[in-house]
């Protein structure tokens, strides 16, 4: 074989790993049937996890592949790990809901596969095509999961209007790429970092090509004002399905957007702070505000991870490299809570049917101590309150903000958080204080348990030992801003 | 030269006339009809720039497979255009004020254009000189090797598509004969033809 692009191959192995297995397990689906999904969903999961295991033992150091289309570095291995972490664990999550609803079909695993390797090739994309084509591939396998159960009309209409909307947002993106192709002559980031080297303040064609750009990749970390998809989306999609969304995607895309404005546009940081901080604050405010009203959890959930996107951006927005580091802390806590979170949503059955009201919650403490005990310290930790995970997370993207002057922001940011206690907490009130609803079914099953538990000591017992978590934080970060 | 200023002019002219009747044409029909008449005319523009590839592309693709569906749905789905275009007053204003927000938008992009001075010797991929190599040529050199990474990767993402419209169309309704080819070839003609004799005047 061509040594070159041996070298290359084994750069890109666990892309590769998860193509192949994905083509495979095709295949075995279409021969035997879906009376093969759950083995597939299953085998789809160990896929996940030795992907896991490669990303971990490759190489430290950036490494170029294809040409300098793509790249792996201690950032992109940080991410992905991430990304891997929440595609397994929701698929896992999934498996009991799939079973009741007769959702059980192999092509499920089989997009979900697609999807991640899509988001893998997004964070390790080095150049605009490569961007484009990861961030498609991703895109195109979630439309179709949203509107998985073709007979529901919600999951139809989800389905439908994330199509729609995010093709609106691909082509915004494509056509900011194709300004910044055109007046730079490049596509590849190493290239661009070039370009933007010297003293003179760029074209103003080429600050609109960024900022539509931008305008695409806060599409797809549903930030405002490009997050009106968001809630209906979350609501009708299938429940494991929203899980996925909220926890994988939003990882992917946020470390394309870190990539993306810190490394091709690093030195245009003048230029695209102000539009970073702008959308921070509509997000966090409207994250805030628009939660209040909701009586439904999985909308509920949809508006807070629109708030938590604009936490995450606080620390984009800095601009240095330990906002960086508190973004990537950020995401690592955000996945946590979330998979908990819609863990303990999907433990919400009854009479073998799912119930979304907050108000089906109520007395919860009173019937199931437990998983009331569980969802409220989540609640916590979504509303930053110390000494659980949550808190860790916003304190590392507010000092870098507050160390590179941005005062009016993390203040901001401070505030919106205390608003968004509100509604977090009133979950933690109807749960504890109100008159019992009718019981949920038990069991809920060992999967989602094993979940919940999981990330609810991860969650509350963070304080004790965040220093790993950091460290990692840390190397990815020094890897994409040395 | 003239000849190639003429007809760029002319495949201009023809494009840009038939963008404008394929917004304004009443019948749908007609729109995708004009429509692929733009596409020619693209292609022609494409031809003068030596980009046969890309022309070739955009008549075999374009006007060979996607008008052709896009004529199907049109003339499937029964469109009213009358009701389409009620409320189409209403929304006017705001859909003239984006139109020239976006008007003086690209004005500004166009006015301020300044390539990077080296912008030429980044480009990734050159484009050879014509004498060289015919740009059918250029691409074919390139798109395997240099890009197999997004060659592949578009592959994947058409796969995904494939697979997509398969899992949300695809139903196996109840109560269809289906062809069993194995089955109905394996079928031996004693076990399903009996041959009787029968007498002049008996029946069977």
């Amino acid at each position: 074989m061509n040594p070159t692009l041996h070298a290359d191959l084994m750069v890109a192995l666990p892309e590769l790993w998860l193509a192949c297995v994905g083509l495979a397990v095709l295949v075995v689906g279409a021969a035997v049937g879906d009376r093969a999904s759950r083995a597939i969903l299953w085998s789809s999961v160990i896929a996940f996890l030795i992907a896991f295991i490669l990303v971990a033992e490759q190489e430290p150091g950036a490494r170029l592949a294809f040409g300098g289309q793509f790249v792996s570095d201690g950032f992109a291995a940080f991410m992905k790990q991430l990304v891997l972490v929440g595609a397994a664990v929701t698929m896992v999550m999934g498996v009991g809901y799939q079973r009741r609803a007769g959702m059980q079909r192999f092509e499920y695993a089989v997009l979900l596969l697609f999807a991640t390797l899509g988001m893998m090739m997004m964070i390790s994309a080095n150049d605009l095509i490569s961007l484009y084509v990861g961030l498609e591939l991703q895109s195109l396998a979630l439309y179709v999961v949203a509107a998985f159960q073709r007979d529901s009309l919600r999951s139809t209409e989800a389905g439908l209007k994330y199509f729609v909307l995010g093709a609106l947002s691909s082509g915004l993106l494509l056509y900011g790429a194709s300004m910044i192709y055109g007046f730079t002559g490049t596509t590849s980031f190493v290239e661009l970092v070039r370009a933007f080297g010297g003293a003179e303040p760029p074209a103003t064609g080429l600050v609109i090509g960024l900022v539509f750009l931008i305008s695409g990749l806060a599409f797809k970390v549903s930030a405002v004002p490009f997050h009106m998809w968001t809630p209906d989306v979350y609501e009708g999609a299938p429940t494991p399905v929203t899980a996925f969304f909220a926890a994988a995607p939003k990882i992917a895309a946020m470390a394309l957007f870190l990539r993306v404005l810190m490394q091709p546009f690093g030195d245009l940081v003048a230029q695209w702070q102000q539009v970073i901080t702008f959308i921070a604050i509509a997000s966090m405010v409207l994250g805030a505000v628009a939660a209040i009203a909701q009586t439904n959890i999985k909308r509920l959930m949809a508006y807070s991870s629109i708030g938590h996107v604009g936490y995450a951006l606080v620390g984009l927005a800095s601009g240095s490299s330990d906002g960086v580091r508190g973004v990537a802390v950020y995401l690592a806590i955000y996945l946590a809570m979330t998979l908990g979170t819609f863990a303990c949503i999907l433990a919400m059955r009854r009479d073998e049917r799912m119930v979304e009201q907050i108000s089906d919650l109520a007395g919860l403490s009173r019937t199931q101590p437990l998983l009331a005990l569980v969802l409220g310290v989540f609640m916590f930790s979504l509303a930053g309150i110390p000494p659980l995970a949550g808190f860790f997370g916003k304190l590392y993207v507010f000092l870098p903000a507050i160390q590179q002057g941005l005062y009016g922001l993390a203040i901001i940011g401070v505030l919106t958080s205390v608003v968004g206690a509100f509604y977090y907490l009133r979950i933690v009130k109807i749960m504890y204080f109100d008159e019992p609803a009718q019981p949920f079914d038990r069991p809920m099953g060992r999967e989602v348990a094993t979940v919940v538990v999981i990330s609810g000591l991860f969650v509350a017992f963070f304080f004790i030992a965040p220093e790993p978590l950091i460290a990692g934080a840390q190397h990815a970060a020094a890897a994409l801003v040395p | 030269m003239i000849v190639q200023t003429l007809a760029f002019y002319l495949f201009a002219a023809v494009a840009v006339a038939a963008g404008a009747m394929v917004i304004t044409a009443r019948n749908p029909v007609h729109s995708v009809l004009f429509l692929i008449l733009a596409f020619f005319n693209a292609a022609g523009l494409f031809v003068l720039l030596g980009a046969e590839f890309l022309a070739m592309i955009l008549v075999v693709v374009y006007v060979g497979a996607v008008a052709v569906l896009f004529l199907f749905v049109v003339m499937m789905l029964d469109i009213n255009t009358v009701r389409l275009r009620e409320g189409f007053i209403s929304y006017l204003p705001v859909g003239a004020l984006i139109g020239v927000i976006l008007l003086v938008e690209l004005l500004l992009v166009l006015g301020g254009w300044t390539l990077a001075l080296d912008a030429g010797d980044r480009a990734g991929a050159p484009t050879p000189l014509l004498a060289k190599a015919h740009n059918t040529e250029a691409l074919g050199n390139i798109l395997y090797t240099d890009y197999v990474y997004l060659f592949q990767a578009a592959g994947l993402v058409l796969l995904v598509a494939m697979i997509g419209a398969i899992v949300l169309t695809l139903r196996s309704r109840e109560g269809v004969r289906r062809q069993r080819i194995a089955s109905q070839v394996a079928r031996r003609a004693e076990a399903t033809v009996e041959l009787r004799k029968v007498q002049p005047g008996e029946g069977v």
